[in-house]
């Protein structure tokens, strides 16, 4: 579990990632606060998992670690480098020092690119001259995924891959560059349910065996314990609970954890028999979240007066951190 | 390399790509024989043309192929010459007292039902003082000899055998020509077919003179292709035009393409002022009237077809496709890839040449073919309005004399059918093969 | 020769495409059978054929069709056997409609969600366009869309609630049956659970009868009573859910169900090597027997179906 000596790879404080909304492409009409106010520390070869609904800002999260948006406010600090900032070449060069693994993996590929090309980019992009050189690394990380034999892929376009395939790819390139973090946005949501853990177990062997520090998004909660150390859960544009996994899972302490915990089947046939409870409603707009708590107008055990009114911090209780009132 | 073969093969299996391909192949072919036998110089020149060089011709003569769709059948202008390979049989005897004999003779088939237009005669002679004395006579296919001409030749001098006065006199006709094609005395209206000869006998006074001759007939068709008002063979223009016409249309539509596509590429990567700019620009340049500029750049500045080309792609890069091809450019920009590709480092021109442009081949390609014909239209509508390459010989030069000249009204179809028709097979060869990498590129269109 | 509460009974259903490359034996004799007011979950890795099971049943076939047999039996009755202008007149939404595979994103981006879903009532059912309006009023109650949203456009609308709106547009011609096609594979947890409440209910209360399409085994027992596992365009197990979810007897279910990663298990997820092979051109024995830890010579060999208490595995190890 977290090791307090490690080191902080990545260190985010009150990171606000905004985007402005625009009326008729012009004049403004407020922010969409996909991320508001986020902190956390990532040390060196941890796995964290973030877990939170579509539209939660997850992906608008990492985008903005990966230096592809600007943060509005907060600081992001790469192995002590503060990158909140960066522009131009020290930009592009802090780009590539992230492995980045997304969603859907044919989108992700240059469909005019076979596997070599689509292998050598980040190479060519960074400096790696020789072709020689190239084709070695890029066999290499082949081999590394299992996209064996090698050659039988080589000259593969990415229509001629299965989905797993075409993941074990965009893996592939994510680790070429020999990345120290590696950030894995939904990973296995578009692949069929019997790859998925194929491709986990691919991360996982990958991360162990070269001490990678990883960020694993997903919306499925029954996949983080295969993966991760920690767990953070998302919900409109915040992060309301971090627990180390073990404990996220058999005890999840904020309202919402505990209704995702509760809405994620296994498979069982007594599920047909009984209706699900369910918070109702659907997750808040981000241009005008609820005041106070975000999760009040859905929360089944909210605190009148208290939690429509004030927005709550991370509180500690036990291994927890939650922003919930609940544990005040 | 496979890949390639693939695509041939697939392409293989739409008959409008083999019907496409045909066509544009027989115009590379025609543009390869007339770059080859034809220099672009001599094409210029012969071109300009004037009564020098193409006196030899006579003027509106529709093709020979005419004759197979009529039964009565018009005679056929030819030449030749007593020169070495010219055609005519020429024995020179020496004789005494440094005179010599020169025998030139010429026979040829008249299975025409028409008579000719004019029958000449060239002589060139070289001598120092003493003109060589030459005799011309015509022996019909009964083998009656008819006497044409007796006379003094200077060093180059034209007989024209219709307009001799002496001969008319001599056959008590102004129509000396019909004369020459009936027997004597017949009241026949046709001529009659058979082999005739020409002979013409000089005699020469000096050691070093000689005596050469081209015969010419001036029928009323001549050669694959006919001649226009100023006797050229329509030939060279329609096998020049050829190649002018496909440089023209691959180059402008190519520029163009190209051009348009980086423009999009860049204005929608970088947004911001430059799309903005790219945007107006566009707008402006959509309500410009563009055939206007180029009339106006072809009237005030220059007729070249570099010069009309250069504006042509000019004033195409800023034309509705910029706003097709940005509309694609913006969807690619977000997907996943681009964003990958980012995150690795990649530069902003790196991104654009090579991850959105490549995206864009498969719509590029079928739609640069396909306008191809378009630009080569243009040029030809251009040629007609007078604005045509002074110097190079086109298939719009054809056309715009063929007007200029009322040749519609005069029933010389020929002369506009044949570019027409070039034309026409342009345009087809170019929208069938369009049409059939459309379905290739774009799956979408594909039957399972 | 039909049990009286007997819906739906499919019996060597074959749909093969056309393709430059040979025929894609995507649906090969596919039986099974559905008990009226039940679901059945059809449960393959993308590719095995799922889609076109359900257009073969519906009979809504792409062009390139090259074999398309079997019957269909809906109430005893072949509808195989109808002619178009009858299977579209009594059947397709009048008796079976579909939620067809992301429909949600399919829904006309110009047209009022209401509109879109009072279409099939109007076509189908000669509603008038006044009582189409109540009709999807209803529709959206039972699905649990607010009424309000009737005037909205799609694009105003969160993922969950444009597949409640599409599954509004296969409820409203009162079908007995609705086809499935992955309806929740790209939703969050919470959005297939609520749709899952809402398909129970739907089944529970209108007493609708429903084949659920699917890669996911843990959402599939939501819903499921019976269970069907399709693989290389063959059904390799039809099941009862209850005997199914402690069990499964096919070593591909078997392995399907050990890579399910589960919440509240300690089991570690199992995935399963290899690839499905190609339809094109599927291996002569059991289509499995490449990618299976058990199998032994006689899988060279078609397995016949093997009836262990009821339940139908295809597969030599249950042969006696
Ligand atoms: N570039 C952008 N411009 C405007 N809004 C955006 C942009 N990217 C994301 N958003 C909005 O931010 C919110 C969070 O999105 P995202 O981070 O993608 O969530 P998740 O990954 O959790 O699904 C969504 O409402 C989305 O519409
Ligand atoms: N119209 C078609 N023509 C040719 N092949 C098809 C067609 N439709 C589907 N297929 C092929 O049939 C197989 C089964 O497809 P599908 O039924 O969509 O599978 P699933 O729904 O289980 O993912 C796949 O291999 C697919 O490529
Ligand atoms: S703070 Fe209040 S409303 Fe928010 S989750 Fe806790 S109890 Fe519910
Ligand atoms: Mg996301
Ligand atoms: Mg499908």
């Amino acid at each position: 579990m977290t090791d307090k000596q490690r080191d902080v790879l990545l260190s985010i404080q009150d990171l606000h990632v905004w985007f402005e909304l625009r009326r008729f492409g012009f004049g403004h009409a407020g922010y969409v606060k996909a991320v508001d106010g986020v902190t956390f520390d990532l040390h060196y070869g941890e796995t964290i998992a973030i877990v939170g609904e579509s539209g939660c800002g997850k992906s608008s999260l990492m985008k903005t670690i990966l230096g592809l948006n600007k943060p509005t406010r907060g600081a992001i600090k790469f192995e002590n480098l503060d990158v909140g900032t960066p522009e131009g070449e020290a930009l592009r060069q802090y780009r590539a020092k992230i492995g980045y693994v997304q969603q859907d993996p044919f989108g992700a590929l240059a469909p005019f690119m076979n596997v070599q090309r689509i292998l050598e980019e980040p190479l060519i992009i960074n400096g790696v001259k020789d072709p020689v050189e190239r084709e070695r690394r890029v066999r290499k990380v082949m081999e590394e995924v299992k996209l064996t034999p090698v050659d039988d892929f080589l000259h593969k376009f990415p229509h001629m891959l299965s989905g797993g395939q075409q993941q074990r790819v965009v893996i592939a390139r994510a680790i070429i560059l020999e990345p120290k973090l590696v950030v894995a946005d939904e990973p296995v949501s578009m692949l069929d349910a019997s790859v998925r853990v194929e491709i986990l177990k691919l991360l996982r062997g990958l991360q162990e065996k070269y001490k990678l520090a990883v960020i694993y998004i997903t919306h499925d909660l029954s996949t983080v314990r295969y993966f991760s150390e920690r767990v953070f859960v998302m919900y409109a544009g915040n992060v309301v609970e971090k627990a180390p996994v073990g404990s996220l899972v058999h005890n999840p302490k904020h309202p919402y954890t505990v209704a995702l915990k509760d809405a994620t089947a296994d498979p069982d046939a007594n599920n047909a028999l009984t209706y699900r409870e369910l918070p109702p409603g659907e997750p808040p707009s981000l241009v005008k979240p609820p005041p106070g708590c975000r999760f009040h107008p859905r929360c089944p055990r909210r605190i009148e007066n208290l939690c429509e009114v004030e927005e709550p911090y991370d509180i500690q209780a036990d291994d927890h951190l939650v922003a919930c009132w609940l544990y005040k | 390399m496979s890949a390639l073969i693939k695509s041939t093969r697939d392409l293989l299996r739409y008959p409008s790509a083999i019907i496409g391909l045909l066509s544009i192949g027989a115009l590379l072919a025609i543009s390869a024989y007339a770059l080859v036998t034809i220099p672009y110089s001599e094409a210029t020149r012969l071109w300009r043309g004037g009564e020098d060089v193409w006196y030899q011709n006579p003027k509106y003569a529709p093709p020979a192929w005419m004759n197979f769709f009529s039964n009565e059948k018009q005679p056929v202008s030819f030449a030749v010459s007593s020169k070495e390979g010219g055609g005519m049989t020429k024995t020179v005897t020496v004789g005494e007292q440094n005179t010599s004999t020169i025998l030139i003779t010429y026979s040829f088939d008249y299975a025409y039902d028409k008579f000719p237009q004019e029958l000449i005669l060239y002589f060139k002679s070289s001598f120092q003082d003493k003109l060589p004395f030459v005799s011309v006579a015509w022996i019909t296919p009964s083998g009656e000899r008819i006497r044409i001409a007796d006379l003094a030749v200077d060093r180059t001098q034209t007989f024209r055998i219709s307009q001799d006065q002496k001969l008319q006199k001599r056959l008590k006709t102004e129509d000396v020509l019909p004369a020459l094609f009936v027997e004597p005395k017949s009241e026949s209206a046709s001529p009659v077919k058979g082999t005739y000869q020409i002979e013409i006998s000089a005699v020469t006074f000096e050691p070093d003179a000689d005596v050469d001759v081209e015969f010419v007939m001036h029928g009323t068709l001549y050669g694959p292709a006919g001649t226009d008002q100023y006797r050229r063979d329509l030939m060279l223009p329609l096998l020049w035009g050829t190649p002018i016409a496909l440089a023209f249309g691959l180059l402008a539509a190519l520029g163009t393409s190209l051009l348009t596509m980086i423009i999009a590429a860049i204005g929608s990567w970088y947004g911001g002022w430059i799309d903005e700019l790219i945007q107006r620009i566009t707008e402006i340049n959509l309500v410009l009237p563009f055939l206007a500029i180029l009339i106006m750049v072809g009237t005030f500045y220059s007729r070249s077809i570099w010069v009309i080309l250069g504006v042509t792609v000019l004033l195409s890069i800023f034309s509705g496709q910029i706003k097709t091809y940005r509309a694609v450019f913006m969807q690619s920009k977000v997907s996943p890839y681009i964003e990958a590709a980012r995150a690795y480092g990649t530069t902003d021109r790196r991104i654009i040449f090579s991850y959105l442009i490549p995206r864009m081949i498969p719509l590029l390609i079928p739609a640069l073919v396909s306008s191809v014909p378009t630009f080569v239209f243009l040029e030809a509508s251009l040629a007609v309005l007078g604005l045509g390459d002074p110097v190079l010989p086109t298939w719009g030069k054809v056309i715009e004399n063929a007007f200029a000249d009322g040749a519609l009204y005069r029933g010389l179809y020929y002369w506009v059918l044949e570019p027409a028709v070039l034309l026409m097979l342009t345009g087809l060869g170019f929208a069938m093969l369009g049409f059939a990498l459309d379905r290739i590129f774009n799956p979408r269109l594909r039957d399972i | 020769m039909f049990q009286n509460n007997n819906l739906l009974r499919i019996e060597d259903l074959v749909l093969h495409f056309g393709t430059t490359r040979g025929a894609v034996q995507a649906v090969d004799k596919v039986n099974f059978d559905l008990d009226s007011n039940h679901a059945v979950v059809v449960l393959g890795e993308s590719g095995c054929g799922k889609s076109s099971l359900a257009k073969a049943i519906l009979r809504l076939l792409p062009r390139n069709v090259v074999s398309y047999s079997g019957h269909v039996y809906l109430d005893g009755n072949d509808i195989m056997q109808l002619d178009e202008e009858e299977f579209r007149q009594n059947i397709r939404w009048a008796s079976i409609s579909m939620v067809p595979q992301a429909a949600m994103n399919a829904l006309n981006p110009v047209i009022r969600v209401g509109d879109q879903v009072a279409e099939p009532a109007i076509v189908h059912l000669g509603v008038s366009k006044n009582d189409a309006v109540a009709l999807v009023k209803k529709m959206f109650q039972h699905v649990g869309v607010p009424e309000d949203f009737i005037t909205r456009y799609p694009f105003e609308l969160s993922g969950g609630m444009r597949q409640r709106v599409a599954i509004a547009m296969a409820l409203v011609t009162s079908p007995n049956l609705i086809i499935l096609d992955e309806p929740t594979s790209a939703l969050d947890v919470l959005t297939q659970a609520s749709i899952f409440n809402v398909l129970k209910r739907l089944k529970s209360e209108l007493g609708i009868s429903f084949i659920l399409i699917t890669h996911d085994i843990a959402t599939s027992s939501e819903l499921a009573d019976r269970v069907a596992v399709m693989y290389a365009g063959q059904i390799v197990e039809v099941s009862d859910a209850h005997r199914f979810f402690a069990e499964p007897l096919h070593p591909y279910s078997r392995m399907l169900m050990a890579s399910v990663p589960r919440l509240r298990a300690d089991t570690e997820p199992e995935f399963i090597i290899g690839q499905p092979p190609s339809l094109l051109n599927p291996p002569k024995g059991c289509r499995f027997a490449d990618r299976c830890p058990r199998r032994f010579e006689k899988c060279s060999e078609e397995p016949p179906v093997a009836n262990v208490d009821g339940i139908k595995v295809k597969c030599w190890l249950y042969t006696s």
